[in-house]
């Protein structure tokens, strides 16, 4: 099997748009949460694929596009200190703060580097043992075990210049937060990646206490518009549940390894998420044994006071209530290359897909 | 924000466009500036002629497929010929790090040397310039090059005769170059048997000018993609561009590596590739010439241009759907999750 060619084909998802089509229900929203998704769904085309009565909506799911603006002004200081080496995900770099970015910053001069992963990370801590490196972790379950793994092995070298400088977050506080909030959802093409890690029981409440159908979701087109048909199905008949969709990957437990090694370094907090503001018990920081690894509690800095640019409703296009065309600054101000809010700039953020497709 | 150059000014894209609107448009202005084309045309006593100029960085100089040398001739040549002129003169600029190994040197110089005589092209003149160590990274390389178009093929590079109808080629494998590159980088620590298309295509180019097909249009498809390309001749023709992506030939272990990294090929680089514009009746006379051709032998009809959703460039996907589109705003960076 090539895969990539199964998961992709025409008439596979013809007959998917087909039967999709053929359930008939009146006007149902659906959310995706997972910023691959939202990038998935747009690059296929697959919303012309859809019958009118089924409306896609982007939630905040892209890690970067949920990263407070504060913690960009803080990555810009660290970065502007002599011995720091900040090395980063590639998305993180354009991301702007109240007056400067990793981007700017590395054009005069900042020691920021693109890293794959935070193994290479490391490996710049080990080659410049004067320097202190900052590693940027963002990203949910899918990228948070990698960074405990590579505290625990910085804490079995007993590397004492690498530090973790945290953004990561978990699910589904978020989405329990927005159903809260009041924003219509029906159905939730809930995380893929995510879910490989956490397993599905994470997502019971949804269906439970809220009635909203809920399928854990693949890449590929074909994965997608199969697991609309899962929600449409489950709309209609009213019987709502987890349902995994994306089965060559997902098992209800999850990854238990994985979940072991982020029990042994992470501790929950409150954090404060862009366009929903602070969900209790959503952050992970590392934990008391691992302190001493925490870029925040290890080096202290001060730094200018965070602005937010008032016409930027990135945190109500996160939530789904606005599409990005109805945003004052969306094209104008606000376009690829001149992002204002991180909806517009990561690669996977609402904005940018929908001006790079739609435009 | 932006009062630095970044390095997406340098990528092809919306910034670079920008940048060149507006500061090198502005004040250099005139009207042969102003068509922006790959090689000016100029019109010298009763002689039409191109002229184009580009410069080499690339990083990694040696690289699977060629060198910052052959590449500096193939580019300059290739700008040369999609303008529909035969390239005739190249001029060769060095700017060298102290400390650059002589034989390195001699091996570039030798690949240059080679790639002009396959393309029939003569280095007439050249400059030399060594600076200290740390002031420029191991080379770079300025190639100039002039060449003579007949008066019917004037309007190519501008695309004077497009019309709605017109059907898009391209003449092999995409991304095979930025790719090629992105591994020999060791980025991601990914090995691959792909290698550079970096080639000549001036026979390429003359052989189906020579066979008096209308051809309308033609580009090549070198840093940012063939997706720009798509992107500014469906609005500077104020006409739809429609794509199928699954005609679009790709390698295999391009693909592969685009999906793992979060690449889409449209916007990698290329420096074998060009686009061309074909009036309708022509199309399959100049696809099955082109695929007698070394440098074109997948080459495949992608596209045509058509009179819907003006100024827009839309791909029909390959599961059916459509969406558009669009230039990149700056370098492509890789996925998070």
């Amino acid at each position: 099997m090539k895969y990539l060619d199964e998961y992709r084909d025409r008439e596979i998802a013809g007959r998917l748009a087909e039967r999709i089509s053929a359930l008939t229900v009146e006007e149902i929203t659906l959310m995706e949460v997972c910023g691959g998704h939202t990038w998935a769904i747009q690059k296929s085309g697959i919303q012309s694929l859809l019958p009118e009565n089924i409306s896609l909506l982007s939630g905040p799911g892209c890690p970067v596009c949920v990263t407070s603006k504060k913690y960009i002004d803080q990555a810009v200081a660290y970065s502007r200190l002599e011995d720091v080496i900040i090395t980063t995900y590639g998305d993180l770099i354009r991301v702007p703060g109240s007056t400067s970015s990793l981007a700017v910053e590395l054009s005069t001069g900042g020691d920021i580097r693109m890293v794959y992963s935070i193994l290479d990370a490391l490996q710049v801590a080990r080659e410049n043992p004067s320097k202190k490196v900052i590693f940027l972790g963002v990203g949910f379950e899918t990228t948070s075990p990698g960074s405990a793994a590579g505290i625990v092995n910085a804490a079995k070298e007993k590397l004492r210049n690498f530090f973790l400088f945290s953004a990561h977050k978990i699910m589904p506080p978020a989405m329990t937060a927005l159903v809260d909030e009041g924003v219509k959802i029906d159905g939730y093409i809930a995380p893929g990646h995510v879910s490989v890690i956490t397993g599905s029981h994470i997502y019971d409440e949804i269906p439970q206490k809220y009635g909203i159908a809920c399928v854990i979701t693949g890449f590929e087109p074909s994965d997608i518009l199969q697991s609309i048909y899962m929600l449409t199905k489950q709309i209609k008949e009213k019987k709502f549940s987890v349902e995994i969709q994306y089965s060559r990957a997902v098992s209800p437990g999850g990854n238990r390894k994985a979940q072991e090694i982020l029990k042994e370094v992470f501790t929950l907090r409150d954090d404060w998420w862009r366009g929903l503001g602070t969900l209790s018990n959503s952050g992970l920081t590392l934990n008391e044994k691992y302190s001493s690894y925490d870029a925040e509690r290890m080096i202290p800095i001060t730094f200018e006071e965070t602005k937010e640019e008032s016409a930027c409703i990135c945190g109500e296009i996160l939530k789904g209530l606005k599409k990005p065309s109805e945003c004052k600054l969306f094209g104008t101000v606000c376009t690829s290359t001149n992002p204002v809010g991180a909806c517009m700039v990561s690669h996977e953020g609402a904005c940018s897909a929908y001006f790079r497709f739609n435009n | 924000m932006e009062n630095t150059i970044l390095l997406g000014h340098g990528s092809g894209g919306k910034l670079t466009q920008k940048l060149i609107n507006s500061l090198f448009v502005k004040y250099f202005d005139n009207a042969v500036l102003r068509q922006q084309t790959d090689s000016a045309i100029l019109h010298v006593d009763k002689e039409n002629i191109a002229f184009t100029t580009d410069s080499y960085v690339i990083d990694p100089i040696f690289f699977p497929g060629g060198n910052i040398g052959k590449l500096a001739v193939c580019g300059t040549v290739n700008d040369l010929a999609v303008s529909g002129a035969i390239p005739k003169y190249i001029s060769a600029a060095f700017i060298i790090e102290e400390g650059f190994l002589l034989k390195d040197l001699e091996t570039i110089v030798s690949s240059m040397a080679e790639e002009a005589k396959r393309a029939g092209v003569s280095v007439v003149t050249g400059d030399t310039k060594v600076v200290p160590r740390g002031l420029c990274d191991k080379l770079f390389i300025n190639t100039a090059g002039i060449g003579f178009i007949e008066e019917r093929y004037k309007g190519i590079s501008t695309g004077t005769d497009v019309r709605a109808g017109d059907k898009i080629i391209v003449n092999g494998t995409i991304a095979d170059h930025g790719i090629a590159i992105m591994a020999a980088r060791n980025f991601g620590n990914f090995k691959t048997d792909v290698v550079s298309d970096c080639a000549s295509l001036n026979r390429l180019t003359r052989d189906i000018l020579d066979s008096n097909c209308r051809i309308n249009f033609m580009r090549d498809a070198t840093r940012g993609g063939i997706a720009g390309i798509f992107c500014e001749l469906a609005e500077q023709k104020n006409l739809g561009i429609e794509i199928e992506e699954s005609m679009v030939p790709v390698k295999e272990s391009v693909r592969g590596m685009c999906e793992l990294l979060g690449f889409d090929p449209f916007y990698i680089a290329n420096e074998g590739k060009i686009i061309l514009v074909v009036h309708e009746g022509d199309a399959n006379k100049v696809l099955a010439r082109l695929q007698q051709n070394e440098y074109g032998k997948n080459s495949a009809i992608i596209g045509e241009l058509v009179d819907k959703h003006p100024g827009k460039a839309v791909l029909r996907t390959g599961i059916g759907g459509s969406r558009i589109i669009d230039m990149l705003a700056d370098e492509q960076l890789p996925r998070i999750c």
